[in-house]
């Protein structure tokens, strides 16, 4: 047998998977040809050179990942449609705090509603004045009257009482 | 693998169990980047997954497993070839992407960096052999699969399997040289008075 012939048996010879025949006539070949030798043994030396390089270890959670990708699989792809994202999950939990926050906060008082108010309270308390004049300036009686009569001051008893009960 | 076929959940937690180990080193010795191997397995698995039911008992497990994992981490290797390719052509590689290993408590800071720039010498000899080198090479040394199962996950003949082994180791012999000859001498640490 030749070099080049050995070459492609010499790892499984090395390896101890090549079988009886092939390993009788590789070991006569190496006994005789001193290159193939020194070949072989660097070779058993590289393997055990090749032993240092250290294994690692998964990161812990690798299982954990792993199952969660797998139980992702399983749900069907429409379920997905169901499945909130988690920034989209938060922002409608914020929209819908805020939301009751608001509709719980009592209405608002600003100085602008409080004076509408007190302008609102002093037309209701001048009102009948009001109504009262209204009723004169357009009562058809008084228009016959005449322009000089009709400037004439409106007798006492016509008048409208006081509002507010003070009698002048 | 046919009890996962079959629905067995429990079945592919054993699975997992059993083959993340082995399945995590062979791509990390493949893409040299710890979180890239473990990224990388994860999708072996899911893979692996969901084709449960297309899986066919007359290929081995480990020969479907290791070839999914073989297409991946090469498809990975040529992908962050061009990327760090267009990054810098000068960049170093692979130095930062070796994880931190303990040192053996036995070991002094001395020896344990020796025992790791030593690593890192082996490491980059195989990432520097051709693809189908190192995938024979990985499964051949560190896995221990037979050559059948090495010829199919490569999709070659056993002949020309062992041919790519020889060259493979060949060229290791060569590259690894400084390494080989100090082999002969006990190991640092070893044979030292206490």
């Amino acid at each position: 047998m030749k070099c080049h012939e050995v070459a492609d048996e010499l790892i499984a010879y090395l390896d101890r998977r090549a079988n009886s025949a092939e390993r009788q006539i590789i070991e006569e070949h190496l006994r005789t040809c001193a290159p193939c030798r020194t070949r072989a043994e660097q070779f058993r030396k590289v393997w055990n050179v090749l032993d240092e390089v250290p294994s690692i270890e998964p990161s812990l959670g690798f299982d954990v990942r792993l199952r969660q990708r797998v139980a992702s699989e399983l749900r069907p792809k429409w379920a997905g449609w169901f499945v909130l994202e988690p920034r989209l999950a938060f922002s409608m939990a914020l929209l819908i705090a805020l939301t009751v926050w608001m509709a719980k906060m009592p209405p608002a008082t600003s100085l602008e509603t409080e004076l509408g108010t007190k302008q609102q309270f002093e037309m209701i308390k001048d009102l009948p004045v009001l109504e009262n004049y209204d009723v004169l300036s357009k009562f058809d009686a008084l228009s016959e009257l005449g322009p000089a009569q009709a400037s004439e001051p409106v007798p006492q008893k016509d008048r409208p009482a006081n509002p507010n009960g003070g009698g002048s | 693998m046919l009890d996962v076929k079959a629905g067995d959940e429990a079945s592919f937690d054993l699975l997992l169990q059993k083959y993340r180990l082995p399945l995590v080193n062979f791509l990390f010795r493949m893409v040299r980047d710890a979180a890239s191997a473990e990224d990388l397995a994860q999708e072996v698995f899911l893979r692996v997954y969901r084709a449960r039911k297309q899986y066919s008992p007359s290929a081995k497990f480990t020969t479907w497993l290791f070839r999914i994992a073989t297409n991946l981490a090469l498809n990975s290797v040529r992908d962050n070839r061009h990327r760090r390719m267009d990054v810098s052509i000068d960049a170093p590689v692979g130095e930062h992407e070796v994880p931190q290993e303990l040192p053996a408590r036995s070991l002094r800071i001395d020896e344990h960096m020796i025992e790791r720039d030593r690593a890192q010498f082996i490491r980059h000899a195989i990432a520097g052999l051709p693809e189908k080198q190192r995938v024979a090479v990985l499964l051949h040394k560190y896995e221990e699969m037979d050559y059948g199962e090495i010829a199919r996950v490569l999709e070659c003949s056993e002949s020309a399997l062992k041919s790519l082994l020889f060259r493979a180791y060949e060229t290791l012999r060569v590259q690894l040289a400084p390494l080989v000859a100090d082999t002969v001498a006990p190991r640092a640490g070893e044979g030292r008075p206490a």
